[in-house]
């Protein structure tokens, strides 16, 4: 096995290029227990935890955020949690507190796994992936249509994920997962919720329910149209059940040992009925202030 | 390939390290500092956790090479000169230890919580404590050695 060590980000590009089976590896956190149980055994580590700017975050001209793939949960809660609070939820639940020191987005992106937490909240904040390549430089790539599979992704053999793009909250965010316990848990299947008041739109994320995260599109369309964006009312307890109801119908699960499908299918609708309902609260508290 | 770290304050070179071995295979067989436990290799027990440039880590999550040239800080290194440190005292006196397997994971992660959160609630601690698996104690007598340690630090501040 070899062992790269990058110290730029052009040359994290060029050994990628150059051994595209290279297996980048910045926390660990799911690299290193394959490596210890011999589930895989790379021709090469490529270690991105020395090459400078994958750890920091910096407001882009255009206001959005822009998050280095490298950032820890801990840091994502602590430095971005007044603007990006759906995935800070979502980070919160991450592993445990060394965990969290280690995991970052960008590996939970690299790994691809349905039930990685920050996939929700990355799709309902419209977040947008920038991989790069040394052949063909950089994509920009919707987090919607990243990912592909059971932990595959639109990320090529070549390319490297540097940062992802999120504009700083404009409205209520929140996430919610299911699981045996509040540490250490993958999900048995989780949703976030992010409204965007100044389109009078919502964003939806269904994890760990599906090959992949996947958005709810008909129950974002709904929300769209039915929710009375005034604030002036409280929120209709049917509109709320039919939310969760499309919410559910947007997940294909299946029966694992974490979970039945129709526990799933349930936990969904349970899960995007009471974010919705955290979400309104604090739209119409915003609203009236 | 060869590793060069600082290990609770001493330089060490590591040579002939596998590429695919952990920091926690690199401090217990390597450098003979057996203290950081060896259990679970996914992260889950919390039994490895040591400092990596003042941040808790499981060491069995970080690959060898990735520590190079890096401050590595083990429950070997926190006694000091004169004994053991008031965590560990603590820890002792409150009976908090039994088998002793995940103590000095613990030590660690508590460690850290004690000298970044002075006085913490006991929410906060079972938040800091919850990645590190005890299947002795039932955690009661831990909490409360943190909870001592975290008063007596108080007491001395004053």
């Amino acid at each position: 096995m070899d062992f790269l060590r990058p110290t730029t980000w052009e040359e994290a590009l060029a050994a990628k290029a150059a051994l595209p089976e290279a297996v980048p590896i910045q926390g660990g956190t799911d690299v290193m227990v394959e490596i210890n149980f011999d589930v895989r055994r790379p021709v090469a580590l490529l270690d991105l935890s020395a090459v400078a700017g994958l750890s920091g975050w910096e407001v882009a001209a255009d206001g959005r955020l822009r998050v280095g793939a490298a950032v820890p949960y801990a840091r994502i809660i602590t430095e971005l949690g007044d603007r990006l609070p759906g995935l800070a939820q979502a980070s919160r639940t991450v592993g445990s507190p060394q965990i969290r020191n280690r995991a970052s987005v960008g590996g939970n992106l690299g790994a691809a796994s349905p039930a990685g937490d920050s996939h929700p909240p990355l799709l309902a904040s419209e977040a947008v992936i920038e991989v790069e390549s040394a052949a063909r430089g950089v994509r920009m790539i919707p987090a919607a249509e990243f990912y592909l599979g059971v932990k595959r992704s639109a990320l090529e053999p070549d390319e490297l994920i540097r940062a992802f793009w999120a504009s700083p909250a404009s409205g209520p965010q929140y996430f919610s997962k299911v699981g045996t316990r509040n540490a250490m848990v993958i999900a048995v299947c989780s949703f976030a919720i992010a409204l965007h008041p100044e389109r009078r739109t919502a964003g939806t994320g269904v994890g760990s329910a599906a090959p992949t995260p996947r958005r709810a599109t008909e129950a974002e369309e709904f929300l769209a149209a039915e929710l009375d964006w005034s604030g002036a009312s409280a929120l209709d307890p049917a509109l709320a059940r039919r939310f969760g109801e499309l919410a559910a119908g947007a997940a294909s699960p299946i029966d694992d040992v974490r979970g039945t499908a129709e526990y799933r299918r349930h936990a969904v609708a349970v899960m995007a009925r009471r974010t919705l309902g955290w979400a309104w609260d604090d739209y119409r508290e915003r609203a009236a202030a | 390939m060869r590793v060069r770290m600082t290990v609770n304050g001493r330089p060490e070179t590591v040579d002939g390290a596998w590429e695919g071995e952990s920091l926690l295979y690199v401090l217990r067989e390597r450098v003979g500092l057996p203290g950081s436990k060896n259990a679970c290799e996914q992260g889950e027990c919390g039994s490895c956790t040591v400092y990596l440039d003042g941040v808790p880590v499981c060491a069995c999550l970080v690959a060898a090479g990735q520590a190079e040239g890096r401050d590595v800080r083990t429950v070997e290194g926190l006694a000091g000169d004169e004994g053991l440190h008031p965590l560990q005292e603590a820890f002792v006196e409150a009976g908090a230890v039994q088998c002793g397997f995940c103590t000095p994971g613990l030590l660690v992660q508590a460690h850290d919580l004690i000298e970044r959160v002075g006085e913490p609630s006991d929410a906060e601690i079972r938040e800091a404590l919850a990645g590190n698996l005890c299947r002795c104690t039932g955690y009661e007598k831990i909490l409360d050695a943190v909870r001592l340690a975290a008063a007596r630090r108080k007491d001395e501040a004053r």
